[in-house]
């Protein structure tokens, strides 16, 4: 099984748009939306959930106001401001260490399962897919990421799909790390603006620590060429392959107006630029699946050389 | 500290607006945010800042801090967030384990002959330093981040974070960013994307929140859960309409029916799309813009005084 993740660095350049133009290229694909704070693939791709589970986070602290006598001890043990003068526990502090539990003479303060999301499976007209619902203000949304694609590898097995396709979520943190790791493949998409160079930058710096090939698209690349010409400057000198420029279109809007993909709606919208923008975006899946294919290859090479080795 | 009477500030007579020439008068905290990424919340908290003159702007993205891609200050480091993470003295250690059991990360991990641990999990709660009998752990600093300033004499303060990449904890660095808030001058804080922890860090602690959105599927989907943040976090919230033209009308039928102001519309214009990809603050080209932006800090006020019952 392969993996694909898109992301960005920088927000809105387009990721959830190409991830479901993606979703209706490729077949037998399973999606996983891994921008769990703001989830909008479910959005184009309408899912029919077939399961939902609770996803619990660290846990929280709890002060039982019977056998707290309010020593203070447990305000000044804690690190994150959790606990407040009222001896109460702000929910959106608490990081659930324990701290305050052991530090209590009283044993007023117990740990307490929290919610921080829910992970949903469902079935789109282009595939299984699996994604989330962070809690507002939950902290563990890289374990959110975790399990979105978990599950996607238990739909996959399922459903014996060759392919993960992540939508990845905009950063560098945490939740883009566990959007990544393991992956074959990551798909840094770009913008050509000030800070879409910048953020392009500290992404790659993220794919290279983590040692995953990476390739490049730029986004509305017509909207500055100046800017384009730099990151692909940027591109060359560190070897990151740029694999398309997509221009500035209408129909990027217009097909979520209809809450359809690119390339769904370029079929009917009739208009030319709207075929051609569907052209580059199949190109770029062409040369996007070629070096999933070829990644796949090396690990079958480097298997069989291993079990040939005496 | 002597509490500021806010609504004193305000002379209001029948049918008058509120007087709210000097806005140095206001002590405000406003957090720019959004659910979505990319929907202008640096180019809103940049222009809105450089508009207003005297005040200070937090850039609080600490995973990409773009706001000075657009200000091109000189900066000085100011602060280098840590996290304290524990170093065992092993010639003390009784291998007792009670700290790699506590430890709610599992950043520390208890072998037959050693603890090990692993310094990028760690939360630095302090907690495995608390329950070790042997007292053989002590507690080291780790960078994890840093705080800049502007160096030169400007009339807008400017700080930012940065989050150190591949740190997956954003949020005491947002943390200790906001500590170098000057409390007794207004705040424009740049928050980042999500409703996850690290955005309710930069929400949780503003007086008002405007939301940066755009009137499409997503842009809608992602400012509905940023919204639901604030109403959690009970900050009270405004709109301001990015890309206005572009979609629909659905963001604005909806903050008409829920009595939520829009506090400004900045059009779908080339222009400004070209200065922002050049990385210049649009105000600075087109001046008309200055008091609008002016504006909103005025609309805010009379918001809120409406619902202080002022």
């Amino acid at each position: 099984m392969r993996q694909l993740a898109i992301i960005s660095g920088k927000g809105g350049c387009g990721k959830t748009t190409l991830t479901a133009a993606f979703s209706s290229l490729s077949e037998n694909a399973v999606l996983a939306d891994c921008d769990v704070d703001a989830s909008d693939l479910p959005l184009i791709l309408k899912p029919q959930v077939i399961k939902r589970e609770d996803c619990l986070g660290l846990k929280l602290a709890s002060i039982d106001p019977e056998l707290c006598n309010g020593c203070g001890i447990c305000l000044e043990m804690c690190r994150f401001g959790a606990v407040l003068e009222n001896f109460t526990i702000n929910p959106y502090s608490c990081e659930g260490c324990a701290v305050c539990t052991v530090a209590c003479p009283e044993n007023a303060v117990s740990l307490i399962p929290r919610v921080s999301g829910q992970v949903v499976s469902s079935i789109t007209r282009f595939g299984p897919m699996a994604h989330a619902k962070l809690g507002t203000g939950e902290e563990a949304s890289g374990k959110l990421v975790n399990m979105v694609r978990k599950k996607a590898e238990e739909l996959a097995d399922k459903y014996s799909c060759k392919l993960i396709l992540i939508d990845g979520p905009p950063g560098t943190g945490c939740p883009v790390m566990a959007a990544i790791t393991g992956t074959d493949l990551v798909l840094v998409l770009s913008e050509p603006t000030v800070s879409g160079l910048h953020d392009l930058k500290r992404a790659i710096k993220l794919t290279s620590h983590f040692r995953i090939p990476t390739v490049a698209c730029i986004n509305k690349y017509d909207i500055n060429e100046k800017k384009s010409l730099e990151i692909e400057a940027f591109c060359k000198n560190s070897g990151i392959p740029l694999l398309a420029l997509l221009p500035y279109a209408d129909i990027t809007t217009e097909a979520m107006m209809k809450e359809e993909t690119v390339i769904e709606y370029s079929v009917h919208s009739g208009t030319s630029g709207a075929a051609e923008f569907a052209n580059i975006v199949r190109n770029l899946w062409s040369e996007i699946e070629t070096r999933l294919l070829e990644t796949s290859q090396k690990e079958m090479y480097s298997k069989t050389l291993k079990a040939w080795e005496p | 500290m002597p509490k500021i009477p806010v609504q004193n500030t305000y002379t209001i007579t029948e049918g008058q607006a509120p007087k709210l020439q000097d806005e140095k008068a206001q002590l405000m905290k406003i957090a720019i945010a959004s659910g979505k990424g990319g929907t202008g919340k640096t180019t809103v908290a940049v222009n809105f800042a450089l508009a207003l003159e005297d005040v200070q702007l937090f850039d609080c993205d600490v995973e990409e801090p773009n706001c000075n891609l657009f200000l091109g200050f000189d900066l000085e480091p100011v602060e280098e967030v840590t996290c304290l993470v524990p170093e065992i003295n092993p010639d003390w250690c009784t291998l007792c384990k009670n700290c790699a059991s506590f430890c709610k990360y599992n950043a520390l991990a208890a072998l037959p002959n050693k603890i090990l641990s692993f310094p990028s999990l760690c939360h630095g709660c302090g907690g495995c330093r608390h329950v070790c009998p042997a007292e053989s752990i002590e507690e080291k600093p780790r960078p994890i981040g840093m705080i800049e300033k502007t160096s030169s004499k400007n009339s807008l303060t400017f700080f930012r974070g940065i989050l150190d990449i591949g740190e997956v904890m954003a949020t005491p660095v947002i943390r200790a960013l906001q500590r170098h808030i000057d409390e007794s001058r207004p705040v424009i804080l740049d928050s980042p994307p999500g409703t996850a922890c690290p955005a309710l860090a930069v929400m949780g602690c503003a007086d008002y929140c405007v939301l940066v959105t755009e009137s499409t599927p997503f842009g809608f989907h992602d400012f509905l859960l940023a919204l639901e943040a604030t109403r959690a976090l009970k900050v009270p919230a405004g709109v301001v309409l990015n890309r206005d033209g572009i979609g629909d009308s659905r963001v604005e039928d909806f903050c008409r029916a829920e009595g939520i102001p829009i506090l400004l519309r900045i059009p779908d214009e080339r222009m400004i799309a070209r200065l922002y990809s050049e990385g210049i603050p649009f105000i600075k080209e087109m001046p008309e813009w200055k008091e609008k932006f002016k504006n909103i800090l005025k609309t805010i006020n009379t918001v809120t005084c409406k619902s202080k019952g002022v």
